[in-house]
């Protein structure tokens, strides 16, 4: 799996937690609460999907690795 | 035969749009039924059924804006006959179904923090101004049948019946939310004598509790602080009684179940807060999954009538990176706000010395009418305590 294709995954479990996200708005360093105004139980939701989708554990500590999109590209490929 | 009337979805609901029929004549339907579709302010919502029964007739067309408690189908209970005598009555109220019903329980308020230039002593609902503003109509050319004449959603609607008109968009949907919230809140300010208690609680049993907790669970079990708070405040609600029910046209009545209202943010602005049934009864665990999933539906704009009609409670939490403390304001008919400021590492005094603990403070916003602040610090008190044992909850 490329980086690309992660990046396209993330983005598409991100649109599906927050539906009235723009996919074409957001950029990688956009942070998923500061900037992107996700609460704690939509980051869950997202932790959920990627975990399932790519089978990796996200323990909690790692949450602030997922936080952008550009952070979760490595954190994941790093993983699989 | 009963007739299915459109519900009250909230202080801050006139009217809603009937977009989908989940049921047609001759279907038969049970209590908490998803029977229709309505758009709201709030977003989609699906109506529950609150009769027992077959669908003899519907009565709202699709695209029909009806006022709450506009009749909307009948209902022939299990066993009833069908009497033939019934056909004219129906007739008459699918004629006029925007006729406002006498049940409506709540009437609009002549109030708009957004009145425009020429209208603004005009009497009309924020509702009715954002939609007359969206299709382009004066205000001065509407008559009114709200209270003292004001004008309401469906005297706007009822101008212009038959133009379809495209679905708003989300910025216009906020804005009619933002109008809807600030009429509900400037009548719950006028009525209710609030008063507020605060406390600041310490957390660390909780949240070392939670770590430990969630360390050994995979994503799916994981468990929130914003759910540890709300089973410690329903717990507490199910104790100190006079914080939990409905101030109505008898007084306050208490509610022994307590559904408790969570309050969620929309991105942009806006809020809603969908209760959880029975959140005293659920495990911590089923608390959780219940708040994942009215959350995941609040985003996508499919939460329930029952939802948004039946809390007994709210609660409010500003999340992980808010500031110290909120105060709320009550969600009429509902008589207390519980508001969480986020948790973080608190200076505290523990056994006579200074210590560095994660805390939160909780405030507590409650109804004067029906208690005071002795009760609301028992309150606060009674959620610390079973903040103490995070692991019974």
């Amino acid at each position: 799996m490329t980086e690309d294709d992660i990046r396209r995954a993330y983005l598409e479990d991100l649109i599906r937690v927050a539906p009235d996200l723009d996919p074409a708005e957001i950029s990688g360093a956009d942070h998923l609460q500061d900037d992107l105004e996700l609460d704690s139980m939509d980051v869950l939701n997202l932790v959920i999907a990627l975990s399932k989708r790519f089978s990796i554990e996200i323990p909690e500590v790692d949450y602030p690795q997922i936080a952008t999109l550009d952070l979760a590209a490595a954190y994941i490929a790093a993983q699989i | 035969m009963a007739s299915f009337n459109m519900p009250s979805l909230g202080a801050d609901m006139e009217a809603g749009k009937l977009v989908e029929w989940l049921v047609k004549p001759g279907d038969a339907v049970k209590r908490g039924d998803i029977v229709a579709v309505v758009e709201t302010q709030k977003g989609a919502i699906e109506i529950e059924s609150f009769e027992e029964g077959v669908v003899e007739k519907l009565l709202a067309q699709l695209g029909e804006t009806l006022p709450v408690g506009a009749p909307m189908a009948m209902i022939r209970s299990s066993g009833e006959v069908v009497e033939e005598t019934e056909e004219k009555p129906r007739e008459d109220k699918a004629a006029s179904p925007v006729a406002p019903a006498p049940t409506a329980p709540e009437q609009v308020l002549p109030v708009s923090p957004t009145a425009r230039p020429g209208t603004k002593d005009i009497a009309a609902s924020p509702a009715a101004r954002a939609r007359a503003g969206e299709l382009g109509l004066d205000l001065a050319m509407l008559k009114g049948s709200g209270p003292n004449g004001a004008i309401v959603l469906a005297d706007v609607e009822a101008a212009q019946p038959s133009q379809p008109t495209p679905p708003p968009e989300r910025q216009d949907f906020l804005a009619e939310m933002r109008n809807a919230i600030a009429a509900a809140m400037a009548r719950s300010k006028r009525e209710i004598p609030h008063y507020y208690v605060s406390h600041t609680i310490d957390l660390t049993r909780a949240s070392d509790w939670l770590s430990a907790t969630n360390a050994a669970r995979p994503p799916e079990d994981r468990v929130l602080m914003g759910a540890v708070l709300s089973k410690a405040i329903a717990l507490a609600a199910s104790e100190v009684k006079p914080v939990n029910g409905h101030f109505g046209e008898n007084g306050f009545e208490a509610s022994d179940p307590v559904h408790l209202g969570v309050a969620i943010a929309l991105r942009g602005g806006g809020l809603v807060a969908p209760a959880i049934m029975d959140a005293d009864k659920l495990s911590l665990t089923a608390l959780m999954a219940a708040m994942r999933d009215v959350t995941a539906r609040a985003r996508a704009g499919r939460l329930k009538s029952s939802e948004m009609s039946m809390a007994t409670l709210t609660f409010s939490g500003l999340g992980e990176r808010g500031v110290d403390a909120m105060a709320g304001i009550i969600v009429p008919p509902q008589v207390a706000i519980v508001t969480a400021g986020t948790p973080r590492p608190t200076a505290l005094v523990r056994d006579g010395a200074l210590v560095a603990a994660q805390a939160v403070t909780l405030t507590l916003a409650a109804d004067h009418r029906v208690s005071d602040g002795r009760l609301g610090a028992k309150f606060l008190t009674a959620i610390e305590h079973h903040l103490q044992t995070p692991e019974l909850l």
